[in-house]
């Protein structure tokens, strides 16, 4: 039930908008997130819940090669 | 993201893990962290280090009981369009579901979302009634429908949603389980943030790390978890940081306090929890089937059959039992044929066991 999967915003009208989920496109319900075309969005049940903010997906890349060295 | 799933740093993690030389047991509450673990071998990686990872209440529809659908069932059998979410189709009481009552003619359906849920209404006359089932993550969708003043009046929200955090604490106030850290679940966190586990913290210091749901966000989550532990200082870490604030989304929760308000609330295979039910406000009651069907609901009544007596689904989300410890596991109780929810839910533990794992 809490499936939930990222996908960017290409187009938003109001509340609706379509996101791309690598190739697969699907009309999302955006209003319970501010988020803007070209943001990364994790979609569950039709509605974005919330942003993605891929910086901080660096970031755990980042603490991962850290414990890797030690 | 798809360097999250790099099968050389997942290991270099669990070779860390393993230089501390660890026997612990965590949980997880939430399909989606068990899948993961299960599809890619975790589980069995975790294993060799000294790492368990039981699996706890975090499927929906396996915590929703019979009771409630039953009393769905009831609703279509007197003539309502049943709308539901696509997992909860097959869940089994005493050898009925909603699919079998579909076969036998009622009218029964499957949505992707309650937006969906809502045009289907508008395109039939009959009343329609939507079982609403999920966590914080998916009860701000609903909420965000209830919100709407333009809902066709045939439309109503049978209300299954829970609060999760009363649930593991009624989980940690048990006591049945030794647990050493809790890995929690992202995408509720992503709605409610971290925040509120603090208050898990405080009363229980137990280490906790909110994770997101990659093999790699798992990987780093058990050994945050151990390294807590040979601190032993219990803290609440946010690994799923992409995604998951400190506040969560506010806008979802404003949505969803607005729209709900808390009730006592029987989980599967736990007493009455207070607090953990989403009870729709009263004044949204003319879309509440919970209301407007009382003189239904409240006549309806369950008694587990001898099998349903012997399933230890309820067990298995407290994380008291595996699913292999269930008699009924892959011999009666299968994926053709399911005697509890745990089986029929891709969430289910027994069912991801039997479809992904090694019998």
């Amino acid at each position: 039930m809490c499936l939930a999967i990222p996908g960017k915003i290409v187009e938003r009208r109001g509340d609706q908008g379509t996101v791309d989920f690598g190739g697969a496109y699907r009309q999302v319900n955006l209003s319970l997130v501010k988020a803007r075309v070209g943001d990364y969005v994790i979609v569950h049940a039709g509605f974005a819940i919330s942003k993605v903010r891929r910086r901080e997906a660096e970031k755990t890349l980042e603490l991962v090669r850290q414990i890797m060295q030690g | 993201m798809e360097r999250l799933r790099d099968g050389k740093l997942i290991r270099g993690i669990v070779e860390r893990i393993g230089e501390y030389h660890v026997h612990l047991n965590f949980m997880h509450a939430c399909g989606t962290h068990q899948e993961t673990l299960v599809r890619y071998g975790l589980d069995s990686l975790f294993g060799k280090v000294g790492v368990s990872v039981k699996s706890g209440p975090g499927c929906p529809v396996c915590v929703t009981t019979a009771k409630e659908f039953v009393q769905v069932m009831e609703l279509a059998e007197k003539g309502k369009t049943i709308i539901v979410y696509g997992d909860c189709l097959k869940v089994p009481v005493n050898g009925r579901s909603l699919v079998s009552l579909r076969e036998d003619g009622f009218d029964v359906r499957v949505v992707y979302s309650v937006e969906d849920a809502v045009r289907l209404a508008e395109g039939v006359e009959k009343d329609v009634v939507f079982m609403a089932i999920g966590f914080e993550t998916t009860a701000p969708t609903t909420g965000a429908i209830l919100l709407k003043d333009d809902l066709p009046d045939n439309f109503y929200v049978f209300s299954c949603h829970r609060f999760f955090l009363p649930a593991m604490i009624k989980l940690l106030e048990l006591g049945e389980v030794r647990l050493q850290g809790l890995i929690e679940p992202g995408h509720v966190s992503a709605v409610v943030g971290a925040r509120p586990y603090e208050q898990i913290k405080k009363r229980f210091q137990i280490p906790q790390v909110i994770s997101g749901f990659e093999p790699l966000d798992l990987a780093l989550s058990a050994y945050e978890l151990v390294k807590q532990n040979i601190e032993g200082e219990p803290r609440v870490v946010n690994e799923y940081n992409r995604v998951v604030s400190a506040n969560g989304n506010t806008t979802a929760l404003k949505v969803l306090h607005s729209v709900f308000e808390e009730g006592d609330i029987e989980w599967r295979g736990f007493p009455i929890i207070p607090k953990s039910l989403m009870k729709i406000r009263r004044r949204f009651s003319a879309h509440d089937a919970q209301a407007q069907f009382e003189d239904i609901l409240s006549k309806v009544t369950y008694e587990p059959s001898e099998i349903e007596k012997r399933c230890r689904c309820g067990e298995v989300l407290r994380g008291v039992a595996e699913p292999k410890d269930c008699p009924l596991f892959n011999k009666v109780c299968t994926l053709e044929n399911p005697v509890g929810a745990c089986m029929v839910s891709i969430e289910g533990a027994c069912r991801i066991h039997l479809e992904l794992g090694q019998v």
